[in-house]
């Protein structure tokens, strides 16, 4: 089974930032083939368990459902709306590809930020988006992640993050690579003034995201099966030449060489964050 | 400048460009060099350890390419696994300890892409750089010799003065990456060249360096006595900042702050 996810073909669906119409059966409803057991599976029941195949895959989840599935209802205030990538260095096509994405997202940036409420625990949440040019990091990712933990130093709150990234976005060159010593220096800061900070890797997180805010948590969490390295598994391999081990940069790979501190579920992730948010909270005695 | 950006990038790799350790020898007395990272291994891609810039205590680090065949082979072509990393790191740490500024010279097309570096924490190892150098309470600065490549050359160069050579190239990615991610056409280099704004001239009006050293005489004793006074001179402004982690924090800050980035609430 490792080496099936391992070789498991790009999903047509979770590409880019448009969504395939699912495949409509004659007479049935919608499903979507499972990558790892290759059954299909009917789209209600993906949605229905957060999108986690019963044999346990994790598909690729859109930013603003994770929000829901893991913020207390009502409770997700947006911050930094405004922020968003303009074309700083008039990279060729970067701005059609912009509004291009924009449109098929539904979204200004690859990142969302805010304060929410997770079993009643208040923090910062930021979440990555994959339907946003694979979630790389230009400047306005950089800002709005600088700027929450700012804020989170501010209101003296934790700071609960979902990593996923093709890293840093080459569209604005070098401003981007600034990028992940800003956020890193916005995460010294809050860890300085005692505050915790849980990040979660999702699948794929990748390059100067994992090499800056992705690796700098108090508590590393992974979700079964996600990709996490600095170089890509395709480059690694090319590069060396040589066939990768089985499960290369899977998290359970990462977790072996000690790397994330625990793989937890997608169905588990609410509960449990809630609990390392009481463990870590000052103001209440269990 | 009739010079094309892939020019740049082309002279910034050249062989016969002086290196880390060549910095080393010519700007520095007394150069004393300590290895290893105390977790793993020692990193020959990353050279360190502790030297006198005239009357004054230094720790330098460089990213070292070499000049042999055998050399390169032996240093990775200047390409730091995490032991290197984590070996500057340490260094870094052990300049604090003691108040002794750090000058760091880098020059790599980026970090060491292999299995191993991967199963041993190569974005880590990156990341602790990034986060523990934006609080270092002595004077960071570090110069790009030639090639500055992403993240594997970033870890090095989170510092209150970046300068870099004027045919040093700093980028994201290579050009010949970006081509062939975005055209699916490495032959397109020469265009992701001038499209990623890498040249010295460039880089400074990004302001991601303070300082653009002219390469009149690179290599020669002239050349070296210039960045000598020069780098003493830094070094006695830095030591009189009255918030040196404040100012290195806002220096980084303020780098990509696109539209509607003003509210604080």
């Amino acid at each position: 089974m490792a080496l099936l996810r391992f070789l498991k073909p790009k999903n047509q669906l979770e590409e880019g930032g448009r969504a395939a119409a699912p495949v409509q059966q004659d007479d049935g409803e919608p499903e979507k083939t499972c990558p790892n057991c290759r059954k299909d599976i009917p789209l209600s029941r993906l949605w229905a368990n957060d999108l986690v195949c019963p044999c346990g895959y994790h598909f690729r989840m859109k930013a603003r459902q994770r929000v829901r599935m893991i913020a207390d209802r009502g409770s997700f205030h947006e911050l930094f709306t405004g922020v968003r990538s303009e074309n700083p260095l008039n990279f060729p096509g970067y701005h059609d590809k912009l509004e291009t994405v924009r449109a098929a997202s539904g979204e200004e940036e690859a990142v969302i930020c805010g304060t929410a409420a997770i079993g009643k625990q208040k923090c910062c949440l930021f979440v990555m988006e994959s339907y946003f040019m694979m979630g790389s990091m230009g400047s306005a990712v950089g800002e709005k992640i600088t700027s929450l933990f700012e804020y989170a130093i501010r209101h003296h709150l934790p700071v609960v993050g979902f990593t996923v990234s093709g890293g840093a976005r080459m569209q604005e060159g070098l401003l981007s690579l600034m990028q992940m010593a800003k956020t890193s220096a916005a995460v010294k800061r809050h860890s300085d003034a005692g505050l915790l900070y849980v990040a979660v890797l999702t699948d794929p997180t990748t390059g100067g995201v994992t090499a800056s805010f992705a690796m700098e948590a108090d508590v590393i969490l992974a979700e079964p099966g996600a990709m996490v390295g600095f170089a890509g598994a395709r480059v690694v391999e090319q590069t060396t030449r040589k066939s990768l081990p089985a499960g290369f940069q899977r998290a359970e790979f990462v977790l072996d060489h000690g790397f994330v501190d625990s793989i937890v579920p997608r169905g588990e992730q609410k509960t449990y964050l809630a609990e390392l948010l009481r463990l870590h909270d000052r103001g209440s005695k269990g | 400048m009739s010079v094309s950006a892939y020019q740049r990038v082309k002279m910034a790799r050249d062989n016969s460009r002086p290196t880390g350790l060549d910095y080393i020898r010519n700007l520095f007395q007394g150069f004393l060099e300590f290895h290893g990272d105390r977790r793993y291994g020692d990193d020959p891609a990353i050279v360190g350890g502790v030297a006198w810039l005239g009357e004054t205590p230094v720790t330098v680090i460089a990213m070292e390419k070499g000049h042999t065949v055998k050399e390169r082979a032996r240093r990775s072509f200047g390409s730091p696994n995490p032991e290197g990393y984590r070996k500057a790191l340490r260094l870094m740490k052990q300049a604090e300890k003691f108040g002794r500024p750090v000058i760091c010279f880098v020059d790599t097309s980026g970090a060491f892409c292999g299995v191993g570096a991967e199963e041993r924490g190569q974005g880590q190892a990156i990341a602790e750089n990034l986060l523990e150098l934006s609080t270092l309470c002595v004077p960071v600065l570090s110069i790009l010799i030639g090639e500055g490549g992403s993240g594997g050359a970033l870890a090095l160069a989170v510092a209150d003065r970046v300068w870099m050579l004027q045919n040093a190239v700093y980028s994201v990615i290579s050009p010949e990456g970006c081509a062939s991610i975005l055209w699916k056409d490495a032959q397109k280099a020469e265009a992701a060249a001038a499209s990623l704004r890498l040249t010295a001239e460039d880089v400074k009006s990004l302001g991601v360096v303070e300082r653009v050293l002219s390469e009149k005489d690179l290599g020669k004793p002239e050349f070296y006595d210039r960045l000598r006074v020069l780098l003493a001179e830094e070094l006695d402004a830095l030591a009189k900042e009255p918030d040196l982690i404040g100012s290195r924090y806002q220096r980084f800050r303020r780098l990509g702050v696109p539209g509607g980035a003003k509210e604080q609430p």
